[in-house]
């Protein structure tokens, strides 16, 4: 098998494994030829992980923000064949690490070789699909992302039983994905007790793999006590809320970073 | 557990496999988030519904409460102007005045023995959710019912029907507005609160062990129709049974004892809407491919860019773009035959039934009895419709449309 066994993703965690910010938006969102753009201009801020997502009209585990912003890039007209025609210069423009985050079945019926080609050709790194069950993965599609050189992303929940973390930690060499709460996505102000404990918990497992915490974070607070725990933080609907209102993009989105890093 | 019902669950021919597929459709394509209570169902179901204190528990409600077993009507003038002979199975005389409760019912006794005290649901026509609300109140169980706006409008007495049962109904106001957008709240209420809530899925869809699950529980539906076939007509099969398709409950639970013995012609009925190509329909197989929607692998209604495309019908509990996937499976494999009729066409059908034997259906019903005049019957055929529910509730329905 032709598996390329280091890309983008691992180089960042090598080099530095600390305080690592990565930044969810919608492809197409607020208009749809925004893509690319946005990303030069997190890039240039200072972001570490770029992760962009794939719209659809069912996103079951995105809270208010995030399907707004999918329901906003449908009606602009996004798919997942555009977003491939958007990120051809992707890498003469951006040099840290893409992911594509998205649900499994506008992936499926693009097909799914074709999918993981055009995400080669593009220098699309890793894909979070948070729909596609791990024994499909292991059995169907491992294969295929690792002959394209894609990391595939796990996601772990506080109810995510010790086995299984283990067992995903072993079949993936990127990230994990762990999400902060028992909630789909949103942001929210600040971690309970009940939170720190679980993040506690993870980092006393020492797992191979790094660890981004993801959901509820949404300011410098929230990212420094996420990165506190773990290799750093992935924002989402605060971003999108940026988003919505921000009139001069290059600016605010400088200003975001800037602010959450700190 | 009666006899017909052990030996025809041991047939395996179209049965879930352990995966939790049937063919290539089934599965569950589910966040992580999801993935524990999903997965402390799977790990229990069937060890909690085959004991006997279960089957006990399960047997005496459906008797005492329901009100099983739901006659199994000879229509005698419907049968005549179809020249042929047609059983209604009276699912409409169902506690609550659909099938839907069989399904409940199993599900809170479940639900129960898993220690859970919150329930959460969706619901298109409402059916569901009283069905829900309903065992609640029996149980004593706090009850969250998500149900599209628009579905709220069309369908206001089994709103009100909820709350004077004591539940919370929750407006979906995304996408359509109706049972898909539903049902996606309900899961992310369920992912908000994986620990002491259970969702009571309303059709075979969803993520296994949903589907299989479901049409257990429906599936007292065959295994009565078989009894009382036998006691009618000295044989336990009839030649065709019909039943009309939203995700597919009411139809798994009718077709379910039957699905082995293929001499019986077993026909689903979908909803058209407006017509099939009028771009205003429901008519998943004929206008759906291989999706996943909903944590599970099926046909589903989309784009060519696999966005999931708005249903219509006139009836809100079929208006969805997806079906079961064990009906995926049968409709690919050729074992049930599928029809559809319109809004126009159910309607029609409805108030047909109303003169001819004194019985308003709900509009979903109303499409299977539609069928009746899409498929050839011999005079001496045994035909069984599934009169999966009562009219009461779609009397708002039956007043706009006007026709009768
Ligand atoms: C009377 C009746 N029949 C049929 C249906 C459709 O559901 P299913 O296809 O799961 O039987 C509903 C759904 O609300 C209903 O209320």
């Amino acid at each position: 098998m032709n598996t390329k066994t280091s890309n983008r993703i691992n180089e960042l965690f090598e080099s530095n494994g600390r305080e690592v910010l990565s930044v969810y938006y919608t492809a197409g969102f607020p208009e749809l030829n925004d893509t690319l753009r946005i990303a030069q201009y997190l890039e240039e801020a200072g972001a570490d992980i770029i992760e962009i997502g794939m719209p659809f009209s069912d996103p079951v585990a995105d809270g208010p923000t995030i399907q707004e912003s999918n329901k906003k890039a449908l009606d602009n007209g996004m798919s997942v064949r555009l977003l491939f025609d958007q990120l051809a210069e992707l890498r003469e423009k951006i040099s840290i690490p893409v992911i594509l985050m998205g649900y499994i079945n506008p992936v499926l019926q693009f097909g799914i070789n074709k999918f993981c080609s055009e995400c080669e050709r593009c220098g699309v790194d890793g894909l979070i699909i948070p729909d596609l069950p791990m024994a499909e993965y292991l059995a169907l599609y491992k294969n295929i992302f690792a002959e394209h050189g894609l990391k595939n992303v796990f996601l772990i929940t506080p109810q995510t039983s010790e086995s299984r973390i283990r067992l995903i930690d072993e079949h993936t060499d990127g990230f994990i994905y762990m999400v902060s709460s028992a909630s789909v996505t949103g942001a929210k102000d600040l971690f309970g007790e009940q939170q720190r404990k679980y993040f506690e918990r993870i980092q006393s497992m020492q797992l191979k793999n790094p660890l981004l915490i993801g959901f509820g974070i949404s300011n410098h607070e929230t990212f420094k006590v996420a990165s506190s725990y773990s290799n750093g933080a992935i924002i989402g609907s605060a971003f999108i809320k940026l988003l919505q209102t921000a009139t001069d993009l290059k600016a605010q989105i400088k200003q975001f970073v800037k602010d959450i890093k700190a | 557990m009666s006899d017909i019902l052990k030996n025809t669950i041991e047939k395996k021919r179209y049965a879930v496999d352990e995966q939790g597929y049937y063919g290539q459709f089934g599965g569950a394509y589910i966040p992580e988030m999801l993935y524990p209570n999903v997965e402390e169902l799977r790990e229990n179901y069937l060890q909690i519904i085959e004991t006997d204190e279960f089957q006990n528990e399960f047997r005496k409600l459906l008797k005492d409460y329901v009100g099983r077993p739901t006659p199994l009507f000879h229509a005698q003038r419907l049968s005549e102007k179809y020249n042929t002979k047609i059983y209604l199975k009276r699912e409409d005389l169902c506690h609550t005045g659909a099938h839907k409760v069989n399904n409940t019912i199993g599900q809170i006794i479940l639900a129960k023995k898993l220690g859970k005290n919150k329930i959460i649901a969706e619901t298109g026509a409402g059916q569901h959710g009283v069905a829900t609300a309903t065992v609640c109140a029996l149980m004593g169980l706090e009850c969250i019912v998500y149900m599209g706006k628009v579905d709220m409008a069309r369908q206001k007495p089994n709103v009100e029907r909820m709350r004077i049962l004591g539940a919370e109904v929750v407006p979906a106001t995304c996408g359509s507005q109706t049972l898909k957008d539903a049902t996606n709240e309900a899961m992310r209420h369920w992912i908000n609160n994986p620990l002491d809530t259970h969702y009571i899925i309303g059709s075979v869809v969803g993520p296994h062990p949903y589907p299989d699950m479901v049409t257990r529980f429906q599936s007292v539906i065959s295994e009565e129709i078989r009894l009382q076939l036998e006691q009618e007509e000295g044989r336990q099969l009839p030649d065709h049974v019909i039943a009309c398709v939203g995700g597919g409950s009411n139809a798994a639970g009718a077709f379910y004892h039957f699905l082995d013995d293929e001499a019986v012609n077993l026909i689903a009925v979908e909803a058209a809407g407006k017509g099939v190509d009028s771009g205003e329909s429901a008519a998943t197989t004929a206008l759906g491919k291989a999706g996943v929607l909903h944590g599970s692998k099926t046909l589903l209604m989309q784009t060519e860019d696999g966005q999931v495309i708005e249903p219509y019908s006139i009836s809100a509990g079929l208006d969805y773009p997806g079906i079961g996937p064990m009906h995926a499976h049968l409709f690919e494999t050729g074992r049930v035959k599928f029809e559809n009729a319109s809004d126009e066409e159910a309607m029609q059908a409805g108030v047909e039934l109303s003169r001819l034997e004194g019985i308003i259906p709900a509009i979903e019903s109303a499409h299977a009895l539609a069928a009746l005049d899409k498929v050839k019957f011999a005079p001496n055929d045994v035909v069984v419709v599934n009169l999966s529910g009562r009219g009461d509730k779609d009397l708002d329905t039956y007043i706009k449309w006007g026709k009768y």
